[in-house]
Order: C-alpha cells, then sequence, then structure tokens
C-alpha cells in the first residue's frame, strides 16, 4: 500500500487559514488502511480544524470516497467541491492531484505526507518495500529488494559498513544485503550471489521522467493524455 | 604490459612490498595544504591516496588534490565514490583526472550522507562500486565508455578497490572481493587492521580462493591517538573492529600516543609476513605528520625505485 503520515496541525490550519469554507476529503483506499486519511481521520481533523477557529468563521465540510485517485470515484465530490472554497485532500499525493486536476479553478491542499510504498509490519509500525523501478530484480535477490532497502541501493552485495545485521546508517535499520545473504544461505543459493549484477537501467524508473503505462490490449479507445 | 604505468603498479608488480599513504584533502580551498603534505611526506610512500568526501563531509575535491600531487611529481591514488556522481559525472571525471595525471582509482561506494555535514542531500548511487570498476576497466580496455560509444583516446587507470574483513557478513566479504577483482580490480585497500585474528582468517579464505594471486592486496592500518579513540572507534564506527586488548593496552600505556605508534609499527611488521599480502595502507586521520616515522620503523625504507619500462 501505500503509506503516508498526517502533516501537523499546526501545518494544516496555516494552510486552511485563508478560508472560510473548506472540504477535508478522505480516501478509502491505503491510507484508510494506515490510518491517516480515511473517514475516521477526516472526522477528527475537520473537529480539529473548527476547534482551532474561534467565533465559527469557518464551515467545515467532511467527505470520503472509495479511492481518490481516480477520477471516476472523485465526481462524487463534486457537489461538495462546488460550495467550498477549497479542499483539503487526506489522500495520497496521487489522490491530491486526481483532485486537483479534475477541479482546476479549487485550490487543493495536501493534509498528508505521502511517505512510500510498503507493508504494515505491526499496529503503527510500517516499513517501506518498493520504490517502483520499472524493473524489478527481486527474483535474484531472494524477494528482497535492494533498490529500497539497502540505503545506497547496492546491486552486488554489502557495503563496507554492514555489521551485526545492521545498516550503517542507523541500527534499526536491517541492512538489505545481510537479509539477503541470510536467505540465500537457508535456500543453500549462495553461489547465485556470484554473478555480478550489471548497471542497472534507471531510465525505466522516475529518472526516465514521469512515466506512463499503455496497454494496447486493456485500452478501449485512444486516449490522448 | 603496464596497464597504466603508475609508480604504484610498478612498484606492486615488481613484486615490492609496497607503501601508500592516506592525505585527507582540506575543507577549504587552499591548496597549499595538499602541496605541503605531499612535500612532507615524499619519498616515505609510492603513491598517495586521497579521499573522495569522505565521511559524507564536503572537502577539496580528491581529483584536484591529486593534480597538486602530480605537478609535484608524485603518484596519486583518487577515490572516487559512487555517492555524488551519476554515469556521465564519473566518466567525465576519469577523463578529466586522466588528463591532469592521475594514474590509480579507488572505487569505492562512499559512506553514506546520513553523517556528513550535508545529511539532507539527495545521493546518487546510480552505479555500485563494482559497476564502477567494470566501467573504469571498459574505458582502459575496451575503450568504450558505458553506453557501448568508443573513447578515442582512453584513461589508462591502475584501478583499486576496498574490502573489508570486519564488516558483515564476514563469509560474503571473501565472495565480494571476488566479484570485484572479476570485474577488473588491480590492488585492494581493506579497512585497518587491528584484529589481526580475523584478517588472518580472512586471508586464509583470500588465498583459497587464489585471490592474492589476481590482484595486490593492501592491509590498512591506522595509528590511533589514545585509548578513547579506540574505544570509539570500537563502538560508534560502522564496519570497524577493535579488539579489547587493544584498547586495554593503549590505557595501561603512559605514553597513548607512542603507544599507538609502536601498536601501529608492529602491526606492519606482522602483516608483512602473512602470505598474500602485498603492502600496506597508512591512514592516518589528519596525523599524517607521524607518516614517516612509521615508515621508517617498520623498517620499510628506502622505498624501491621502478623504472618506467616495468
Ligand atoms: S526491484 Fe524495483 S520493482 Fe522490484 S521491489 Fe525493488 S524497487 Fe520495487
Ligand atoms: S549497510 Fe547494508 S543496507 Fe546499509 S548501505 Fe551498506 S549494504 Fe546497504
Amino acid at each position: 500500500m501505500i503509506v503516508a503520515e498526517a502533516k501537523t496541525l499546526e501545518e494544516i490550519f496555516q494552510l486552511v487559514e485563508p478560508f472560510k469554507k473548506i472540504l477535508v476529503a478522505g480516501c478509502g483506499g491505503c491510507v484508510t488502511v494506515c490510518m491517516a486519511g480515511g473517514a475516521k481521520e477526516v472526522g477528527l481533523l475537520a473537529s480539529a480544524i473548527r476547534l482551532s477557529r474561534r467565533n465559527n468563521q469557518l464551515e467545515v465540510l467532511e467527505q470520503t470516497v472509495l479511492r481518490q485517485c481516480e477520477y471516476e470515484f472523485n465526481r462524487e465530490l463534486s457537489s461538495s467541491v462546488s460550495e467550498v472554497e477549497a479542499v483539503l485532500s487526506l489522500a495520497c499525493g496521487v489522490g491530491v492531484q486526481s483532485l486537483a486536476e479534475q477541479n482546476p479553478d479549487k485550490p487543493v491542499l495536501p493534509g498528508l505526507n505521502t511517505k512510500f510504498m510498503g507493508l504494515p509490519l505491526e499496529q503503527g509500525v510500517w516499513a517501506e518495500r518498493c520504490q517502483g523501478c520499472g524493473e524489478c530484480v527481486l527474483d535474484k535477490t531472494f524477494g528482497i529488494c535492494p533498490i529500497t532497502r539497502c540505503s545506497k541501493s547496492l546491486l552486488n552485495g554489502p557495503c563496507g559498513g554492514s555489521q551485526g545485521g545492521k545498516c550503517e546508517i542507523d541500527p534499526d535499520v536491517p541492512c538489505a544485503w545481510q537479509l539477503i545473504y541470510d536467505k540465500a544461505i537457508s535456500l543453500g543459493q549462495v553461489d547465485r550471489l556470484r554473478h555480478i549484477q550489471p548497471v542497472k537501467d534507471w531510465s525505466k524508473s522516475r529518472d526516465g521522467g514521469p512515466r506512463k503505462v499503455v496497454r494496447g490490449d486493456v485500452r478501449l479507445d485512444e486516449i490522448g493524455q | 604490459m603496464m596497464k597504466s604505468g603508475s609508480n604504484l603498479e610498478r612498484v606492486l608488480e615488481a613484486g615490492h612490498f609496497a607503501v601508500t599513504a592516506e592525505i585527507g584533502p582540506p575543507k577549504h580551498a587552499d591548496g597549499g595544504v595538499i602541496r605541503s603534505r605531499g612535500e612532507q611526506l615524499r619519498g616515505y610512500a609510492d603513491a598517495f591516496n586521497l579521499t573522495d568526501n569522505q565521511a559524507a563531509v564536503v572537502r577539496l575535491s580528491s581529483i584536484a588534490a591529486g593534480a597538486i600531487l602530480v605537478q609535484q611529481g608524485q603518484d596519486p591514488v583518487i577515490q572516487m565514490t559512487c555517492r555524488d556522481r551519476n554515469r556521465i559525472g564519473l566518466q567525465s571525471d576519469l577523463l578529466g583526472a586522466y588528463a591532469l595525471g592521475v594514474r590509480n582509482v579507488l572505487c569505492l561506494s562512499g559512506d553514506h550522507q546520513r553523517f556528513g555535514n550535508h545529511p539532507t542531500a539527495k545521493n546518487v548511487y546510480d552505479l555500485d562500486s563494482i559497476n564502477l570498476i567494470q566501467m573504469v576497466k571498459q574505458l582502459r580496455d575496451e575503450k568504450r565508455f558505458l553506453s557501448g560509444e568508443e573513447c578515442k583516446i582512453e584513461p589508462r587507470f591502475y584501478i583499486g578497490c576496498a574490502a573489508n574483513p570486519f564488516a558483515d557478513p564476514f563469509e560474503f566479504r571473501v565472495m565480494r572481493l571476488e566479484k570485484k577483482i572479476a570485474a577488473g580490480a588491480d590492488f585492494v585497500q581493506t579497512q585497518c587492521v587491528f584484529d589481526m585474528e580475523r584478517f588472518e582468517r580472512f586471508m586464509e579464505m583470500v588465498r583459497e580462493r587464489g585471490l592474492h594471486k589476481r590482484a595486490k592486496i593492501l592491509a590498512g592500518v591506522m595509528p590511533v591517538k589514545s585509548a578513547k579513540a579506540a574505544a570509539f572507534m570500537q563502538q560508534h564506527v560502522a564496519g570497524m573492529m577493535v579488539p579489547d586488548a587493544m584498547v586495554e593496552r593503549l590505557k595501561k600505556a603512559e605514553d597513548e600516543k607512542a603507544e599507538g605508534l609502536q601498536l601501529c609499527i608492529e602491526q606492519i611488521k606482522h602483516l608483512k609476513t602473512i602470505e598474500g599480502v602485498a603492502g600496506v595502507h597508512i591512514m592516518t586521520l589528519m596525523w599524517e605528520e607521524m607518516v614517516p616515522f612509521i615508515v621508517e620503523q617498520a623498517g620499510l625504507l628506502p622505498r624501491p625505485e621502478v623504472s618506467g619500462d616495468g
């Protein structure tokens, strides 16, 4: 899932400061699961914003859609959006942008900081797992992503800072290459790590510019976007 | 045939026990510091190793510092990390360094910026150190850039890599060194050896795989100024191993500095006896003025003169 975290209340109060009527828009997808921008968080934040403005100078609407990252679901928001001066979106960066694209004349403000693609390790703890590099190498690294989990995205084994299973940057960060090595040992396949991984083609990643996936097999008609 | 013709290459390939010493470029724009270090250490090492923004702290560039040493008629080894430059910047700098007379390059991943003086920087890591070695070798031996395009006048570097016998996973360390040698490393510089037992075990594994015959291995050494400094490295520097006995010995010493130097000299003498160790690399961390004393006391003078025709 996409993991996000709320901006501080002070930041949010500042963002909505210029407005008298806003919509706090939640998303029912990833940010609901990671407890940052679902209906519940929308309710809490809306109350906090109301309380922050004495003498009721601010009206706050609340609404949460199934997924803010799709134009289709956001259409449900159109009547509320038309009523307000600005929208405070509690979706990930994709959700914020999709709302902004649909409402070119309305300020759409981000209520969250979008962090990464990852998973929950335990209640209240999420960890990054994928950077969307566009050319997955997990088959070569026994299911552990070196691009994401090695602090230097090394492809050919651990740097000289790996000690006691930990990454040189932080004793709380496991060294990805220790994990890969341990997995290789347990599978009896260490020899596979002798192979030199060639230079990575980063053009398939964000470095190649903003990406788009076009699939002829599922397209309905020509889309020129 | 010589690959680069550098003094370091000539000394090592002629079978001499080599000595290299590290010079840390300053945190300012005055190259005079490098110049005077170069003069001070002249004749005490076969090549001088210039760090590349070590510990992710901005310093005068290793290539510029190397060029200053070249002007003095010395043989620099420039360090090159993958942290700050992509393949375009790295190759451009390789061409530039060669044009300035640099002949040795040490290919490194680089310390993460987290602990440097610009922790909010974006890092690069377009390549890793093994890919970098491959790239330098391809330029030299195939006259081709990483892209495959021809490089008409190729930079001919003597290619170095690092090895850390004290990092984990231990068994992977030899495998990784083998990968680096397969990628094209001609010489190897190890992390500072304090834990001799572990280093001996590492070298045993190196010999088992015959790696010492495929690349020249320089063992890293460092004189430690005090018990406190040793304890700090023991506890806080990732990838370093300092035995308790060493910290104790320094603690008990009347003159900790003198004892630290003595320890370093003993270590060098011991390293000389280990099969497969082709030389030492002295890292002094801003205590460069002690290099002549250490080299002399370790019985490594005079430094050999090997003629250019190899
Ligand atoms: S290799 Fe790339 S696509 Fe695969 S998990 Fe890592 S970042 Fe994601
Ligand atoms: S310690 Fe491990 S995870 Fe951290 S940068 Fe080095 S190899 Fe990568």
